[in-house]
């Protein structure tokens, strides 16, 4: 089974390589950009058949590992 | 005393940590990550700075499951005294050991330079050699190095006098290089053994090579 994990910074913490990127678009005249927010993207192929199971696993990998629950949040994707 | 530095793949200041404490007398033993178990003589760990595994996922976020990092949350918890520098202090926030997150700097630059630092507690082993609004200068190097935690996180630190160190100008104006909430430098624990600081104290202790500022830090816990 394809899971897609995507992690983003919380709301409310600043995002220093959004804001760069929201800068250079500026700069190369790309109008009309209000808010650039960059996160990551983790694709796994787990050997669970059960989507919620898979949810569940993947859940608990992104609260061990995958994800700092301080300052990001995921979401989980079954494809 | 004893002091063992753990060593991952992509270590780089466990030379520079090694010097700095046998210059202070101190025996000390390079441990490796897959060590089980830290020498049963440990009287401090320093988590030293670096690259942990290049720095993949978050910086520190795979090194925390070393094997050797169980006994090292076990000395933790029975109030053994820990540093984390740089890198080290990355990997004590991950592992839940002091409170916060850190984050890419906000300029997104990796910055490398002398940078003063303030004191702001002095109650506590690492800085008991300085005092209140002592001001000192060492490096700084690092990318991900903004300190981040909420409001409610940063009233309880404060109201524990776990912020340890500001960075500052030359004179002890809050000055921010890299985005940390409240210019936080440096914050420990709330039993005051576990210690986190971003700047290098190991690689100020040669006057000759800039400064010695950080010898009274690293002293601090050769005398308990």
């Amino acid at each position: 089974m394809k899971v897609i994990v995507n992690i983003q910074l919380k709301e409310g913490v600043l995002d220093p390589q959004g804001k760069a990127v929201h800068h250079a678009l500026s700069a190369l005249s790309f109008g009309g950009v209000n808010d650039v927010r960059i996160g990551k993207q983790i694709i796994m192929h787990i050997d669970e058949t059960d989507k919620t199971q898979a949810k569940e696993k993947v859940a608990q990998m992104c609260e061990e590992l995958l994800a700092n629950t301080v300052i990001e949040n995921y979401e989980i994707e079954i494809a | 005393m004893k002091v063992s530095i753990v060593v991952f793949p992509g270590t780089n200041c466990e030379m520079d940590t090694k010097y700095a404490y046998e210059k202070l007398n101190a025996d000390v033993e390079l441990v490796f990550h897959k060590d089980e178990k830290l020498p049963t003589d440990t009287d401090l760990v320093v988590l030293p700075g670096g690259f942990s595994y290049g720095d993949y996922l978050r910086s520190a976020a795979i090194a925390q499951f070393s094997p050797v990092m169980k006994d090292v949350i076990r000395f933790a918890n029975d109030g053994g005294k820990v540093l984390g520098i740089c890198n080290g202090f990355q990997m004590l926030l991950e592992m839940g050991l002091l409170e916060g997150a850190m984050k890419r700097n906000s300029n997104v630059h990796f910055i490398s330079k002398y940078h003063h630092l303030r004191v702001i507690n002095n109650e506590n082993m690492f800085l008991q050699k300085l005092s209140v609004n002592d001001i000192v200068n060492i490096p700084i190097a690092h990318g991900e190095g903004s300190y981040f935690i909420d409001n409610k996180g940063l009233e309880k630190l404060y109201a524990n006098n776990q912020v340890l160190l500001k960075y500052t100008d030359e004179n002890g104006i809050d000055k921010n290089p890299n985005g940390s909430v409240d210019s936080i430098a440096c914050v420990c624990n709330e039993n005051r053994n576990v210690f986190g600081l971003m700047p290098h104290p190991e690689r100020a202790i040669e006057t000759l090579l800039g400064s010695s500022d950080g010898v009274k830090m690293l002293e601090g816990f050769m005398e308990v």
